[in-house]
Formats: C-alpha cells, sequence, structure tokens
C-alpha cells in the first residue's frame, strides 16, 4: 500500500507558520509523505498544490481569523475539482461556536493550541488511508 | 476519453492519477500507466543536483520561469529523502515555487525516496516517463546530491546540473564527494555573495584536468532574482535530448530481493547457490585435467570485482588446487586475493558443452615444492594461487553448441 501524502498549508495573511512546521513534522514522524507549501497560500494554491501532490489530506493552519471565509472556500474548490473525498483537517486558534460550524461542513478534524503533538500523530496514523484513485 | 488522453489534453487531475497510480501499483500495475510508459515521446529532461541549501529550488523556479517565458510546458520532479525511521518524509522543495502554481503549464509533483540508495526514488525513472508521455515539453528533475550515490539522475536525464553555492562546502571539498563526477553542467548560484568567484575558479581548475570529455561550462546564476537562468535554459536547450530512446532506464522493474526472485524462476531455480559437493571427486578430477582455460573472479576489499584468465590447474589433492601465473604478468587477481580471500572459478573445454565451477579462499604461495615446475618452460615459479575448495558446481549442456 501506498504511503498517506498530506499537504499542509498556510492560508492567509499572517506570517507565523511555527506551528504548520511543528505539524508538518509530527506526521512525517508519524510515517507521512507531508507536503509544505510555505506561507500566504490562497485558497486556489491550496487546492492545486493538492491536485498536483495527489493528496489524501489536507491540512490547513489558521491564525489569521479568516477561517469561516478561507475554509468553506477551500472545501468549494475541492468540490469543484471532483476532489470532495480529500480529508481536510484544520489546526489554529479557532472558537468552538465555529468548530461546530466548520465540522459541520466536512472539516474531518480540529486542532487547537491546547492539541499536543502525540495526539495529532495518533490520530493521523488510525484516520488517515490512501484514497481509491478513480479513473 | 481514456486517462492518458485526459492527461495529454491538459488535464491536471489526469496527471496526477496516473503519477499516484505509477506510486500504487508500479509500472506495470495498471493498463492507464502501462499506456504511457509505452509511448515514445521524449521531452528534455534536466538534473539538478548538489548539496542541501544551495538554492536548487529557488533556480528550478527561475528555470520554470525562463521555460514558460520559451512556451514550454514545464513538469517538475523534487525528490527528497524519506526518514529512515518512520518512512515518513518532509517535502519542502515547492514552497520556492508556488509562484508556478497556477499556471496551466507547470505541474510540480514532490518525490520521497523511500530508502532507495542512489539519490532517485526508484519511481523517478518511471514518473519521467509518464510526465514525457504526458506531453510535457520539458522534465526537471531535483534531487539532494551529495554523494558518488547521484550516478542515477545521470543516466535519467539528458543534461545533469550539478549546482554549488558559496557557504556549503568549498568544490574541492565536494570533489572530494564524487558530485564533480557527474556534472555535464557546472551551476555556481548565489552569485550575488562573497566566494562565488573562488568556486567558479576552482571548477575551472578541476574541469581543465578533465581531458576525457568535453570540458563541462561553469554557469553563475542568482535564482532569487531570475539572474543568469536565461543564459543556464539557453545552454540545457543546445545541448538538447542525447538519450537515444525515452528515458531507457524508466520501463525498468528491478528484483530487490529473493522472494522476487522466485516469484519469477519458481522455485525449482532456487537451490544453485553454494550446495555443490565441496570436494574434488574422481569426475571433477577428470574433468579439470582437461581443462585449458580457468576463469578467476577476485574481489578487492571493497567487493570490486574482476575476472581474469588462468591456464590449467592442478590439482594437489581433493580439497586444494593451485593454479600458475599467466603470461601477462598482471598482478590484479593476486592484489585482490591479499586483500579478500574469497574466489570463483570457472573453468572450460573447447568442444565441450558443459562447465565446471569452483569456489574457495585463494593465498599467494611464495615457497612450495610444486612451484618448482610451475614457472614458464618449465622454470620454477614466482608464486602460484593456492585454492582451498569450497564448493564445486557441474553446469550440464550449459554452454552453446558452437564454443
Ligand atoms: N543570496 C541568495 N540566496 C539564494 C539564492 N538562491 C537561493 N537562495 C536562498 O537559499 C536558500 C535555500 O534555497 P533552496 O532553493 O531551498 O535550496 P535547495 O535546498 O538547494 O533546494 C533559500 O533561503 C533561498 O532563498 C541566490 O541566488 N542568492
Ligand atoms: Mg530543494
Amino acid at each position: 500500500m501506498r504511503r498517506v501524502r498530506v499537504v499542509i498549508a498556510k492560508p492567509g495573511l499572517d506570517g507565523h507558520d511555527r506551528g504548520a512546521k511543528v505539524v508538518a513534522r509530527a506526521l512525517r514522524d508519524a510515517g507521512l509523505e507531508v507536503i509544505y507549501t510555505g506561507l500566504h497560500q490562497t485558497p486556489e494554491q491550496i487546492v492545486e498544490t493538492a491536485i498536483q501532490e495527489g493528496a489524501d489530506a489536507i491540512g490547513l493552519s489558521l491564525l489569521s481569523g479568516a477561517h469561516m471565509t478561507l475554509v468553506p472556500r477551500v472545501l468549494d474548490l475541492l468540490a469543484a475539482a471532483d476532489a470532495a473525498d480529500v480529508a481536510v483537517f484544520c489546526g489554529g486558534i479557532i472558537p468552538p461556536d465555529d468548530i461546530d460550524a466548520l465540522t459541520g461542513l466536512g472539516i474531518v478534524r480540529i486542532f487547537t493550541p491546547s492539541s499536543s503533538v502525540e495526539e495529532i500523530i495518533a490520530w493521523a496514523r488510525a484516520e488517515l488511508r490512501p484514497l481509491e484513485v478513480a479513473e | 476519453m481514456s486517462l492518458l488522453d485526459r492527461a495529454r489534453a491538459g488535464d491536471r487531475r489526469a496527471v496526477s492519477r496516473l503519477l499516484t497510480l505509477l506510486d500504487a501499483a508500479g509500472p506495470g500495475g495498471h493498463p492507464a500507466v502501462a499506456e504511457a510508459l509505452r509511448r515514445r515521446d521524449r521531452a528534455l529532461v534536466v538534473g539538478l543536483t548538489g548539496p542541501p541549501g544551495v538554492g536548487k529550488s529557488t533556480l528550478t523556479s527561475a528555470l520554470i520561469a525562463e521555460f514558460r517565458r520559451r512556451d514550454r510546458r514545464v513538469a517538475v520532479l523534487c525528490v527528497d529523502p524519506s526518514s529512515p525511521l518512520t518512512g515518513g518524509a518532509l517535502l519542502g522543495d515547492r514552497i520556492r515555487m508556488q509562484r508556478h502554481v497556477g499556471d496551466g503549464g507547470v505541474f510540480v509533483r514532490s518525490m520521497a525516496s523511500r530508502g532507495h540508495l542512489g539519490g532517485l526514488s526508484a519511481g523517478t525513472p518511471a514518473a519521467v516517463r509518464v510526465m514525457e508521455a504526458a506531453g510535457f515539453d520539458v522534465v526537471l528533475v531535483e534531487t539532494v546530491g551529495v554523494g558518488q550515490s547521484e550516478v542515477e539522475i545521470a543516466a535519467l536525464a539528458d543534461t545533469t546540473a550539478v549546482v554549488l553555492a558559496p557557504g556549503t562546502g568549498d568544490a574541492v571539498q565536494i570533489a572530494k564527494a564524487g558530485v564533480l563526477e557527474i556534472g555535464d553542467v557546472y551551476v555556481v548560484n548565489k552569485a550575488d555573495r562573497p566566494g562565488a568567484a573562488r568556486i567558479v575558479r576552482d571548477l575551472n581548475a578541476m574541469t581543465a584536468l578533465n581531458t576525457a570529455s568535453a570540458r563541462p561550462p561553469v554557469i553563475t546564476t542568482v535564482a532569487t532574482e531570475d539572474e543568469g537562468t536565461a543564459a543556464l535554459v539557453d545552454e540545457l536547450v543546445a545541448r538538447g535530448i542525447r538519450r537515444d530512446g525515452p528515458t531507457a532506464v524508466a520501463d525498468v522493474e528491478y528484483v530487490e530481493d529473493e522472494a522476487a526472485l522466485l516469484a519469477l524462476y519458481g522455485d525449482a531455480a532456487a537451490p544453485a547457490a553454494h550446495n555443490g559437493h565441496s570436494g574434488l571427486d574422481a569426475r571433477a578430477r577428470d574433468w579439470l585435467a582437461a581443462a585449458a582455460l580457468c576463469l578467476l573472479a577476485t574481489a578487492d576489499a571493497a567487493g570490486r570485482c574482476a575476472v581474469s584468465p588462468r591456464g590449467a590447474a592442478r590439482v594437489l589433492d581433493d580439497r586444494t588446487l593451485v593454479l600458475p601465473d599467466g603470461p601477462g604478468g598482471r598482478l590484479d587477481a593476486h592484489r585482490d586475493v591479499l586483500a579478500n580471500p574469497r574466489v570463483g572459478l570457472l573453468f572450460l573445454v573447447p568442444g565441450r558443452r558443459d562447465a565446471l565451477r569452483v569456489g574457495g579462499r585463494a593465498r599467494i604461495v611464495a615457497r612450495a615444492p610444486y612451484l618448482a615446475g610451475l614457472g614458464a618452460d618449465g622454470e620454477p615459479a614466482p608464486s602460484a594461487i593456492q585454492v582451498a575448495v569450497d564448493e564445486v558446481v557441474l553446469y550440464e549442456r550449459w554452454l552453446p553448441d558452437a564454443f
């Protein structure tokens, strides 16, 4: 079986990617192939990257407070690209109400600053799988 | 429309799916991938290799921009090492290339080396073929290169560019690591930094010693400013597509373990290795008496092998034989034996279709009664190679009739 491939992206304008890098390294240590895309990615860039990289999952690091516009946009673009099966998870400072709203939209998991690296690794190992490849 | 047709029509999802199918099932595992690998399309394949941090990814991005100015469709494969502990990988090359992500004429795919030695991942050659079949004009392959293991990229690419920069080890150090032997073109990136001129000087001095082939050019770039990249692209285009066929190594699938080998041949073929008789019985001795030619295989301490011709062997007893020196006077085999006593011998008799294989441990004998008659014209020989026999294998009806 091939390895799980995950794109870690940092949408939005703020310039902190420390958290995203910690998650990227944790997922590598969980045995995943992690494609890190750097700062200031637009939803269009993120989805296009996920398509080119054959990603099974996308992790979005969100600190800017714009998650309620950025995350739905990523999901819409994935659906439009016939890639709605790609699992999307988030990490960052997200208020509880928004967590419910995003989960309702189909985000598979949301990590907060209180989530430990071990928790992220355990989740990735248990939940992320290589997707079937459509013709 | 087939997956390949869609990829050729510019559907990037289709390109991606071909690469994922290749990854999941290997070159022959899916009909669409097999179809892609059968095509004979050719792209200009460029390898970029060099130590970490010299600016390979930044330079790749600048090359994409320059090839796009020239209206070429560009595919990029970025290969980074997998973690030997977990098998996971952190692939960060495309950070430097994200400015091209909305461009439909550019496709970037990151690959983990998965512990494959040689700088590439096992799937890279076939991935290059898929990109060629998908209609890209140029395929850029970025690999981390710090040692001799990078010859694979040289075999895959039309042109291999070795990238160096100030502050990542001087050219002499890098030459020692062997990377310099594979470069068709040398790029000194970060030419805006102090120390670049010195690397250029050192490289020119080193390539001047290279008399065997055309002297590789040294090109300076500032990848962050797109400086020098047009000249580099001119050079790459001028060198052109050099391989005769479409990336010949791409179609190859390697056998990496015994289980895979037996899957090809079946168990019947299995027991051949190192299980012959352990002594020279009467039949083997008769055979050796008739043999006029012996091929002696030796290896040095590092395991590098050589084969040298010998004459007839003399049997001392059922566990020992002696090989006189040949007329050539070369001491390669002797030196190997001093470093590594393991030898293999193959005895041949002209006109016979069978062959006798002997394996054992050799020593060089300086004084022994039997040396007296072993030299040329019955003179005493200075030394002989004495072999303690560990295995004897007869190959029946093995050689072609004409032999
Ligand atoms: N000053 C200078 N820095 C550069 C140049 N090219 C790349 N860099 C920087 O060198 C660092 C490593 O670059 P990267 O392309 O990731 O190197 P790679 O590891 O060889 O792929 C980055 O910070 C780049 O911005 C250059 O021409 N001049
Ligand atoms: Mg790089």
